[in-house]
């Protein structure tokens, strides 16, 4: 019975997963004749189709570029509100975790109706920068949350030894705090490129103008232009879901911990 | 440590999220008592019309309320059920339990849009692959057009939401089934217990904790699902299809800023009663 129930699941994830996979190297007549068979006659052209045409590869730079910034930004001012929120005495502290946690509570959703006048009149529109600065915004709620929860833990020996060697604060930061945060660090990140990564809410908001859009905006483009051409669909899923599957393959562990603190906390 | 650093340390964050996104949260309940279109330089302030407007004479809101509060329901019970059984089949350590909790999460990683992707074609009425399965199996009379159907559409949705999230709920759950000692089956097996009485006075109750949070988590999620209905339905949705988030987006794409404006306060209400009503079912239930 165990056996039986989770081989069915299995084959629930895997099977939709090898027919999308196999798809984007079929033609449409070839899909609907065999949906579950491998190619009869593999091609490449959905994928010269969708780089092509759909300038994919500007698209990907663009998402690469966005996550690139907006990660490591968010992690390094979110870790540094979790420092403070670790040293400073008691009701400071839960002052400033508080007004962070605030954010939590509140889905972007709620608040991207005035943002978007906001982002409009400050020429933030149309552009990667305030696509960065929204992602960084709305995630770092999220991000304090975890990393303070793990600095708080660090017991207080360990940077009062540090101030009698005469240490300032960044440097209990930076040679301290930070590296023995490592772990923690490293799972937040993950949940933030996730979820930047896969972002299509504040593209599809702030993002006109075709140059700047980034992969899951572009995606849903593609579903008015080919509409039943599924292949072409597939082969927009397997270039753009191939760059976090190939990641999740390598940091399992990682990604695992990362998206579940995320969930667990945000 | 001087205090002083410390506020140093925290200001670039807090100036950022003040910034642009309490400010604009504000602003936004300003917005609201507005008929600003979005562009035009002139509008007028309507009070507390918008509001009323929403709350009780607005059949798209209140059809999108409805679909939200169906698909919660089924997202919440079938996750949360689907979620725990996984959990309890693999919490035993082992090779082939790994491979499969990897596998099983696997969908987390994707992003909405590919998962919507996955799915229109599970559903395609002609050529998808759910009645080419049915099908195969002789079970054509279960064959249904899915999506195309208005007054289930919603339902399917839910089951691709369910399969999108499953696996990280499931994680949750192992994480509180690794933490119930072995003392307490241990006992339950003295006693007599089987397998379905070893869950229901053992599993069960110990990850009462667990349980809150795979709700409490899905139920949020459930009101943001946003990216996989405009992956699935186009945007915007049709009617079936239309959820809260989706319903203040085009609300705001046609241009009736201040009125979505609106929306997001009784959005943002909704999701604050049904927790709280989450939050009392949850204490009744624990006595």
């Amino acid at each position: 019975m165990r056996r039986l129930l989770l081989a069915g699941y299995a084959l629930l994830i895997v099977v939709p997963l090898v027919v999308i996979v196999g798809g984007s190297f079929k033609t449409t007549p070839d899909l609907f004749a065999s949906p579950f068979g491998p190619p009869t006659r593999p091609t490449l052209d959905n994928y010269v189709t969708v780089l092509e045409k759909q300038d994919l590869l500007r698209v990907l730079g663009n998402s690469v570029l966005v996550v690139a910034v907006s990660v490591p930004v968010t992690l390094l001012l979110g870790s540094l509100v979790a420092f403070a929120v670790a040293r400073l005495p008691r009701l400071p502290s839960r002052v400033l975790f508080g007004i962070f946690a605030l954010g939590l509570a509140v889905p972007a959703q709620a608040v991207m109706i005035p943002q978007y006048v906001q982002f409009d009149r400050l020429g933030l529109r149309n552009s990667l920068t305030g696509l960065m600065l929204v992602d960084v915004v709305v995630t770092l709620p999220v991000a304090v949350f975890i990393l303070a929860g793990f600095m708080r833990t660090l017991p207080a020996e360990l940077f009062e030894a540090a101030e009698i060697d005469g240490a300032g604060p960044w440097a209990a930061y930076r040679r301290i705090a930070v590296p023995v945060s490592a772990p923690s660090l490293a799972a937040t990140a993950i949940f933030l490129v996730v979820m930047h990564w896969n972002d299509l809410l504040h593209p599809l908001l702030f993002i006109d103008d075709p140059a700047k859009r980034t992969l899951p905006l572009a995606l849903l483009d593609f579903q008015g232009e080919y509409l039943t051409e599924y292949p072409l669909l597939f082969t927009g899923v397997v270039v753009a879901s191939l760059p976090m599957v190939l990641a999740y393959a390598f940091l399992q562990r990682h990604f695992v911990a990362g998206i579940t603190a995320g969930a667990v906390k945000g | 440590m001087s205090r002083r650093a410390l506020y140093l340390f925290a200001a670039p964050a807090l100036a950022l999220y003040g910034g642009f996104f309490l400010l604009p949260a504000v602003q936004g309940l300003r917005y609201a008592t507005t008929d600003w279109d979005g562009y035009s330089p002139a509008f007028h302030d309507v009070g507390a019309a918008n509001l009323t407007a929403v709350v009780s004479n607005d059949d798209l809101f209140r059809n999108a309320l409805t679909n939200n509060l169906k698909f919660l329901l089924v997202v919440v019970l079938g996750q949360t059920a689907l979620a725990l059984l996984l959990a309890v089949l693999l919490a035993a350590r082992g090779r082939g339990s790994t491979w499969l909790r990897a596998l099983f999460f696997l969908p987390t990683v994707l992003s909405s849009v590919s998962v919507a992707f996955i799915w229109k074609f599970v559903y395609d009425p002609n050529f998808g692959l759910a009645n080419a399965v049915l099908d195969a199996a002789g079970l054509d009379r279960f064959e249904s057009s899915y999506l195309g159907d208005e007054s289930t559409a919603i339902l399917w949705v839910a089951v691709a939401q369910i399969w999108f999230h499953a696996g990280q709920m499931m994680i949750v759950y192992i994480a509180g089934i690794n933490q119930i000692p072995e003392e307490l089956y241990d006992a339950a097996r003295t006693d007599g217990a089987g397998r379905w009485q070893q869950f229901r006075h053992v599993t069960w109750p110990m990850v009462a904790p667990a349980t809150a949070l795979v709700v409490a988590y899905t139920t949020l999620q459930s009101f943001k699902a946003f990216d996989l209905i405009l992956g699935l339905a186009g945007n915007p949705p049709r009617s079936g299809l239309d959820v809260l988030a989706t319903r203040i987006y085009s609300t705001f794409a046609n241009s009736q800023l201040g009125y979505a404006a609106a929306e997001s306060i009784v959005f943002m209400a909704a999701i604050a009663v049904v927790t709280f009503l989450q939050n009392r079912a949850a204490r009744m239930a624990h006595g």
